[in-house]
């Protein structure tokens, strides 16, 4: 019935990150998780997104900024909105983004890939 | 009573054998005068001695793993004898290394050391010279605090920006996606033994074409005199290198190596600058696509400066500081040029242009790319055209000219990026960083 190999592959790779209930993280919440190098955004629709930290103009870390609605980067003062598009540059496209994985109301992320993008798709969201 | 005495003279004149077979018995006297070289090749040999010395020592106690690398360096600044000492020497000295390198460059240009016959010992140098800024690069990395992460995370990253071959030789050079482990272990390795070994192997050969050329470089006019090297020349070494040494150990025993917080992969500090040698890269960065900043202009700056010996001169300047009076004037108008102009730049490039978003059809490479350096070129040309017309010059005295412009270019990048760009990096007077 269950195939061992399969279900290997989410519990137990490493870069598979479990990032909490479905029900528990609010739309409009952004969640920061700087140990798995990401945030994970969840908008007024209820698609989940999972942005990487790393800015594309030079590596730098971005962080949120709440009260601006927008992520910075300290390093050269590159910004981008809540679905990771440049707001202004140097940053030359938007954040990358690591792909979502809902299981069983669980919300995971796969760090293992990053996934690059030069602006945000409504393809990107990912729903329960 | 007698053979002591005779071992003592036979050691003696076996030290005089070994400083006369680095030196010519006798060389003309003008090419040991001070102010004609300044001494600062020899200097920037004694600092390579100096940094493999104290390299060694602080490869006792170094350990190159994220894990134990920064308390490995607070280990050798509490817990280890004059280890602090040691390492502030190998800091300063390091960054002394890169300053002085870099003069002795200068020099060369400037004396006319570069013609024909000179022309691969030109290249040599910049060969070294870049050397040594990567070495200078690469230990910058190893105490594995903030400073070093994210000078060499955002430095590492300017390699993205190379054509095709981008992101490839950014996991190439960090081993990985990001600066992990594996970067510390190969900049470990290039530090510690790639780049020190090419540098020696490429100082013989810059020694060797020294005395192949026929010495140091001097004016034809200058007067035939000869003068022993032991001790006209002897003599004068020693007491540079002793003053070099006094003023390193001076500053070391008052000013502490820098050593920030541990190194946070997920928090970069606000500003993040890059090594102080490469800020004026960084400021770059604020005006020009990473492409154009990080990659063109200085892949086209190594370029020119390997092609200048090779160029056709109507006539040699050698051995006169800023060839003839001319280029003393040239020298002094190319400096206060520049100075205005690049300020004056920086302000109109930061407050008024703004390429990208006039232009926002256009891909980014080019709008804020190709369109800026294509304005700066065509001014730099139409500057030249002017000095040439004006001041009747000859192609070594408007080389001169432009020469003096990049480097107080240079100058003037750096010194905005370091002291008036405070957090995200916005232009801001020195007090208020």
């Amino acid at each position: 019935m269950f195939s061992p190999g399969k279900k290997k592959s989410t519990a137990n790779s490493p870069f598979i990150k479990t990032a909490g209930l479905v029900d528990e993280i609010a739309p409009g919440t952004v969640l920061p998780f700087k140990n798995g190098q990401f945030y994970l955004v969840r908008y007024a629709d209820g698609g989940f997104l999972a942005l990487s930290l790393i800015c594309t103009h030079l590596g730098c870390s971005i962080s949120w900024n709440s009260k601006e609605d927008q992520f910075v980067c300290p390093c050269h003062a590159s910004a981008f909105d809540n679905k990771g598009n440049v707001m202004s540059p140097p940053a030359p496209r938007a954040l990358d983004t690591y792909k979502v994985i809902i299981e069983d109301g669980v919300v995971k992320v796969d760090t293992g890939h990053k996934i690059k993008r030069k602006r945000f798709e409504k393809s990107d969201l990912v729903y329960a | 009573m007698e053979t002591i005495r005779k071992a003592d003279i036979y050691q003696k004149k076996r030290a005089r054998n070994l400083v006369l077979h680095l030196h010519p018995i006798k060389l003309r006297k003008e090419t040991i005068r001070f102010q004609l070289t300044f001494g600062l090749g020899g200097m920037s040999a004694l600092l390579f001695l100096l940094q493999v010395f104290t390299g060694i020592l602080l490869r006792f106690s170094y350990v190159a793993s994220p894990a134990e690398a920064y308390d490995s360096i607070l280990a050798i600044e509490n817990d280890i004898f004059f280890g602090q000492f040691v390492r502030n020497i190998h800091h300063w000295s390091g960054i002394l290394f890169v300053i002085i390198t870099f003069l002795h460059l200068i020099r060369t240009f400037y004396t006319g050391a570069f013609y024909y016959k000179r022309r691969w010992n030109w290249i040599i140098g910049i060969c070294l010279m870049i050397l040594v800024v990567f070495s200078n690069f690469t230990g910058y990395l190893l105490p594995w605090d903030q400073l070093a992460f994210w000078a060499i995370t955002v430095s590492t990253s300017m390699l993205q920006y190379v054509p095709l071959a981008g992101n490839w030789l950014v996991e190439f050079v960090r081993g990985g996606v990001d600066v992990n482990a594996s970067t510390l272990l190969i900049f470990y390795n290039f530090h510690t033994a790639i780049l020190p070994i090419t540098i020696v192997i490429l100082m013989v050969f810059h020694f060797w074409r020294v005395r192949k050329a026929g010495g140091v470089v001097v004016s034809e006019n200058s007067s035939n005199e000869m003068a022993p090297s032991d001790p006209d020349l002897v003599l004068k070494e020693l007491v540079t290198g002793i003053v070099l040494l006094a003023f390193i150990f001076l500053l070391s025993v008052f000013f502490n190596a820098p050593l920030l917080e541990r190194a946070d992969p997920a928090f970069s500090p606000n500003p993040a600058k890059a090594p102080w040698y490469f800020m004026g890269i960084q400021e770059l960065l604020m005006h020009f696509h990473p492409f154009v900043s990080a990659i063109l202009i200085p892949l086209l700056f190594v370029i020119g400066l390997i092609w200048l010996p090779f160029l056709k001169f109507d006539r040699q300047y050698e051995g006169i500081w800023f060839f003839n009076e001319k280029g003393k004037k040239l020298a002094v108008l190319a400096t206060i040029v520049s100075f205005f102009i690049v300020t004056i730049a920086i302000l109109i490039s930061e407050f008024l242009i703004n390429f990208e978003g006039w232009l926002p059809s256009l891909p980014l490479i080019i709008s804020s790319g190709l369109i800026p350096l294509f304005l700066v070129a065509t001014f730099l040309f139409i500057l030249m055209y002017f000095i040439k017309k004006q001041y009747r010059t000859d192609t070594s005295e408007l080389i001169l000219f432009l020469m003096t412009f990049i480097i107080v270019a240079y100058v003037v990048f750096s010194i905005v990026a370091i002291f008036f760009r405070g957090p995200g990096m916005q232009l801001m007077w020195p007090w208020n960083t």
